[in-house]
């Protein structure tokens, strides 16, 4: 399989394109007669809407019309299912009512011919409120009303029973910040309605749940509505399931009779698209006298909006990662007045690791036992949570890769020991875990003859490499080249796909389009083996029949099936197939380990990450470039989470501080640690599906701010629990503040 | 949009007659700073007075041995000028410090002086804040004050820091900006020309209505002085200073005889430690006299709830300094 295609690194189909500027964004459509909508956006995060005063903004110039909740269609609510397909993360509509949940909600939407237009008079738009207390971050949620259930709990044996009287034990709380994602591109909706058929394009990770969504909220059948979003400046999450902004421009269209652009400020990519929810995490670790882990609690509490609950599983890879007999993991919510949370990168495994392998860290060194040893020790063999062995899991190997490529071995354990020049130097690791799913998925592909193949299917391509490894496939099967294969991706009109998320893209889609490729080949055979074809007399579904390089053949006879299809006049032939999800034979996941180097300068408080080395086990590699760039960015975005990322709540009325690119930091290039080294270890999972393939887009986030940790806490001597590790924690001779 | 009147000038003179003395005009550099604020609605000119086209790109050396800068050489330009690399080293660093690549090249040396506060309850256009909107209150003294306040020169009305790297550069250097207006020419002491927030923090600086500055003119370098500019911040690049420093040494042997220290990213303006400097001269090179004037340049500091750690690494910021400097 070496000279396999699959495997190989072609560089992306589409990038030249992108580079290029031709590939169209969501808000590169500019349809016909469009006019432009511009948000007013709540000031307060909670109260009530007492009055609007719209009458300048009505005369501003250009002005078509302005919504708001006195005029609003009504309109019905989404069940928000995903498995009906039509999930949302924020249930309440837009304009629904006069109530105000969170800042930078929609109270007014003014719709005017230009973009300038609508934002000058968006800006005139006066908003009167009854102002009411706003529970502005997780502590002030807790004290005030406290924590209702969430979901993906776990519980075995008795982990409460097994911690007193345990040789070694800690008991300690992390917390993290919000973090929004922030992708390039905003967030966008271009929405056009023909009678009763509405047609919109959309930064979206997932077309046909957001078909499913606006079929509900409209009331008319998902027939009627096409969602559009051939290309993505990213999504981190953010643009998995479809938010106010869609809705309001969908109302807009239909009710100004003019297609209608809408395009989310930035400002607001902090409050009505999601976020990275607050979190609190309580973790409670014993071992036996041998640094055997006995029990394990890790209990987490998240924050979530009044309108929804929005559960961060922090616990998830708590429950399989080590072994431990007497376990329990909770998560609990607190309503704060912020925007709906989201998924973001890794949900629940990137705060959650970030606990759990800081505890481990902080476990090991409890117990005197080496923390790399002490994961060997204790990495489980199989789930305990499912009772089920892994499908495949190579974490030893990774981590002993990873260990010996860093240089593990020449750490000196003892605290702020390794110095170079002005800086300590410190190494950390962490374990990095993530679940493997594959749903289900239709694809189509013709073969025809002009001798290209034509795939479709309604996932999409976030910038991953998805439509690069669908043609992989193609070409893995056929013998086509790469430039012979067209792929048509993110448009409901094409075969039903999954969503861009929870890294299962590649093995749900690949699948399927292997399966429309062979359907494809055995409708090319049967008109090959039908009275007019060149195989007459050979039986269609005959082994001695096949289809290599392009070519039909049969005992050593060949004819390329562009002839085939011309000689019958034929335009192509085509294949549909609809494949399943995963089964339950076995506990799928990917498992890897991460080490770091950090550099502390005590003498300027500066903290940077100077090598990483990863190791990473997702089964098969499809494309050696768009998977190593998956991890590397994973990892750079971990970096950001373990020492720049947060958005900054005013504690007084919960108004986000730090919404723009400025002050929300993130890591530049000049941040990139000199040397990032990604080991892949291309274990094949072939009880997964046919192509051994799991998924990479997640892992590499997880694990890694707990990495960071423990490497500063090698360099300094200091713990720090709370993220990010800003400079200010690590430093000495702060002086106190008089608090007013 | 929101209309506002625009007119391209030629000349100086232009400029500064078309601008009058309209509080509400404003002139138009490289814009990095001016619409930005306009796009969110914060400055809301209603005349804009486009002065690219004026003739003010020149970097020139005076025969008194100081250097005169133009209004409108870019902050990339002017970092990559073969007599500034050379003779004012701490004012190429301090810009190329600064913003991004984009940015630097549009950013001009006068735009960059009057560059406004970060302060992000400036620019939110509804809380309360008196540079905004005079005597509507300081959101930020009990706020969220981490990245972008100040520890030095606030006042009970304002705490914003003055964002720029290159003005501390020149604070230290020490230079005269001149201007033009409806009065005719004048020349403001650098040191002079940001004000303190006191108690009208919405007066940032000493033009007068209409004043158009035409050029910024450094002092003669010091003799045989070494200059740097040390810029700590969160991430290593496109962040503003949490603390900056910026110093000039010149040495006999081990002995210190001249020093110049200012301060970013801690005051409400660029920020002269002129006692620092005082108690440097004479000295030592030594950790311990390096890390006494950093405390005496930190002297008198406020900390606020978030950014207390800015009093530490101020004085980290010039220990630093001057050790690499002088070593
Ligand atoms: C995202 C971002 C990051 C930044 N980071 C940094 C940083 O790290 N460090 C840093 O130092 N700076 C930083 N800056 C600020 C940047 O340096 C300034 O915006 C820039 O220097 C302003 O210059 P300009 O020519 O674009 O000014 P303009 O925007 O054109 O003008 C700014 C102001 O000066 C007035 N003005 C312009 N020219 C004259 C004149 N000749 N006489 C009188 N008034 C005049 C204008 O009316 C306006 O009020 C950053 C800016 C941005 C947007
Ligand atoms: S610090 Fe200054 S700019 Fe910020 S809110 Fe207070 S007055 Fe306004």
């Amino acid at each position: 399989m070496s000279d396999s295609i699959i495997g190989a690194g072609p560089k992306r189909i589409d990038g030249q394109r992108k580079v290029t500027g031709e590939a169209p964004y969501a808000a590169d459509h500019h349809p016909d007669n469009m006019a432009y909508g511009y948000g007013v956006f709540s000031t307060i995060a909670s109260g009530t809407i007492t009055g609007l005063d719209l009458e300048a903004a009505r005369q501003s110039p250009g002005v078509i019309d302005i919504f708001h909740h006195n005029h609003f269609p009504e309109l019905h609510r989404t069940p928000s299912s995903m498995a009906q397909g039509n999930k949302v993360e924020e249930t309440r509509l837009p304009f629904e009512d006069n109530r105000v949940h969170y800042e930078g909600q929609f109270v007014a939407l003014v719709v005017a011919d230009t973009f300038d237009n609508a934002r000058a008079a968006a800006r005139k738009v006066g908003v009167s409120y009854q102002r009411d207390d706003a529970i502005a971050n997780l502590d002030q949620g807790v004290k005030a009303h406290g924590t209702k259930p969430g979901s993906g709990n776990h519980e075995r044996g008795d982990a409460e029973g097994n911690f007193d009287g345990a040789a070694h034990s800690i008991d300690v709380t992390y917390t993290t910040p919000v973090e929004t994602h922030n992708p390039m591109e905003m967030h966008a909706s271009v929405a056009s309605w023909e009678g009763d058929r509405l047609s919109i394009f959309e930064s979206s990770q997932g077309v046909v749940q957001q078909r499913g969504a606006l079929s509900k909220i409209f009331g008319i059948p998902p027939s009627h509505i096409r969602v559009e979003s051939p290309f993505i400046g990213s999504g981190f999450g953010s643009k998995l399931w479809m938010w106010p902004h869609a809705v309001a421009a969908s109302v807009a269209a239909r009710e100004t009779g003019r297609p209608v652009q809408l395009v989310v400020p930035r400002p607001q990519m902090f409050t009505t698209t999601g976020h990275r929810p607050e979190t609190r995490q309580r973790m409670r670790l014993a071992t036996d006298d041998n640094g055997r882990l006995v029990s394990l609690r890790h209990e987490s509490i998240n924050t979530t909006s009044f309108t929804d609950q929005y559960v961060e599983t922090c616990g998830s890879v708590t429950q399989s990662l080590y072994s431990c007999p007497n376990l329990t993991v909770s998560h609990e919510t607190t309503r704060v007045n912020r925007g709906t949370p989201t998924s973001m990168r890794a949900p629940g495994a990137a705060p959650g690791l970030f606990a759990l392998e800081s505890a481990i860290d902080e476990m090991a060194l409890a117990a005197g036992v080496d923390p790399l040893e002490f994961r060997l020790n204790n990495y489980a063999d199989r789930d305990e949570s499912q009772d089920l062995d892994f499908s495949s899991n190579h974490i030893r190997e990774a981590t002993e890769k990873a260990a010996e490529k860093f240089g593990w071995h020449d750490r000196n354990p003892e605290v702020g020991s390794m110095r170079d020049g002005h800086e300590i130097v410190g190494y950390g690791m962490a374990a990095c875990n993530w679940e493997a799913i594959k749903r289900e998925c239709e694809a189509r592909v013709s073969l025809r003859a002009d001798g290209t193949a034509y795939v479709t299917c309604a996932t999409q391509d976030i910038g991953t490499g998805t439509y690069t490894i669908i043609a992989q496939t193609v070409s893995d099967i056929t013998g086509l080249g790469l430039e012979k294969i067209t792929v048509r991706l993110g448009d409901t009109s094409y075969p039903n796909g999954p969503i861009s998320g929870g890294s299962w893209t590649t093995a749900t889609t690949l699948p399927a389009v292997a399966a429309a490729t062979r359907e494809a080949i055995k409708e090319l055979k049967g008109y090959a083996t039908s009275e007019k074809g060149d195989f007459a007399d050979v039986d269609n579904d005959s082994d001695s029949l096949v289809f290599e390089n392009g070519q039909l053949t049969h005992d050593g006879q060949g004819v390329n099936y562009v002839d085939v299809l011309k000689g019958q006049k034929l335009a192509s032939a085509d294949g549909h197939a609809h494949t399943q999800g995963a089964d339950d034979r076995y506990s799928y996941r990917s498992f890897g380990a991460h080490f770091v180097e950090v550099r502390w300068d005590p003498g300027i408080s500066n903290l940077r990450v100077s090598r990483v080395v990863s190791a990473i086990d997702v089964g098969r590699v499809i494309n050696s470039l768009t998977a190593r760039n998956q991890v590397e960015g994973a990892i750079v975005m971990g970096l950001g989470m373990a020492h720049f990322e947060a958005t900054d709540y005013d504690a007084r009325n919960g108004r986000p501080v730090n919404n723009n690119y400025a002050e929300y930091v993130v890591p530049v290039h000049a941040d990139q640690p000199p040397e990032v080294d990604v080991i892949l270890l291309d274990y094949p999972d072939l009880e997964f599906n046919e192509f051994g393939a799991r998924g990479i887009g997640e892992i590499g986030i997880t694990g890694m701010a707990a990495a960071v940790a423990n490497a500063v806490y090698h360099a300094t001597g200091k713990r720090i629990r709370d993220l990010p590790i800003f400079k200010e924690k690590l430093m000495e001779n702060i002086p106190a503040v008089q608090s007013a | 949009m929101r209309e506002f009147d625009y007119a391209r000038a030629d000349s100086p003179r232009q400029a500064v007659s078309t601008h009058g003395s309209n509080e509400q005009a404003a002139y138009l550099a490289g814009g990095t700073t001016l619409l930005d604020l306009v796009k969110i609605d914060i400055m809301r000119p209603e005349q804009v007075v486009d002065i690219n086209r004026l003739d003010l790109n020149e970097i020139e050396t005076l025969d008194d041995g100081r250097t005169r800068i133009g209004a409108l050489v870019t902050n990339t330009a002017l970092a990559r000028h073969e007599r500034i690399q050379s003779d004012y080293t701490v004012l190429s660093e301090a810009l190329l410090s600064g913003a991004t690549t984009q940015l630097r090249n549009k950013a001009t040396t006068a735009g960059n002086v009057m560059q406004r506060v970060r302060c992000p309850y400036f620019r939110d256009g509804v809380s309360s804040c008196n540079k905004r909107e005079p005597g509507s209150g300081c959101a930020a003294i009990e706020g969220h004050n981490r990245s972008v306040h100040a520890v030095l020169g606030t006042s009970e009305h304002c705490i914003a820091t003055h964002p720029s790297d290159m003005c501390v550069a020149m604070a230290a250097i020490g230079a005269t900006v001149t201007v033009e207006g409806p009065e005719g020419q004048r020349e403001i002491d650098f040191l002079d020309f940001h004000l303190l927030p006191g108690d009208a923090p919405e007066r940032e600086h000493n033009l007068k209505p209409g004043e158009l500055i035409t050029h910024v003119t450094l002092d003669a370098p010091l003799n045989n002085g070494r200059s740097g500019y040390l810029k700590l911040r969160d991430r290593a690049s496109y962040q503003f200073a949490l603390a900056s420093s910026a110093v000039i040494v010149t040495l006999d042997g081990d002995t210190i005889v001249d020093a110049r220290v200012a301060l970013g990213g801690v005051g409400t303006k660029p920020w002269r430690a002129h006692e620092a400097e005082k108690a440097l001269k004479g000295q030592q090179v030594s950790e311990s006299s390096f890390q006494r004037a950093a405390e005496i340049a930190m002297q008198g500091a406020t900390p606020y709830a978030h950014n207390a750690f800015k009093i530490p690494l101020g004085q980290q910021a010039i220990v630093r300094n001057l050790t690499t400097l002088t070593a």
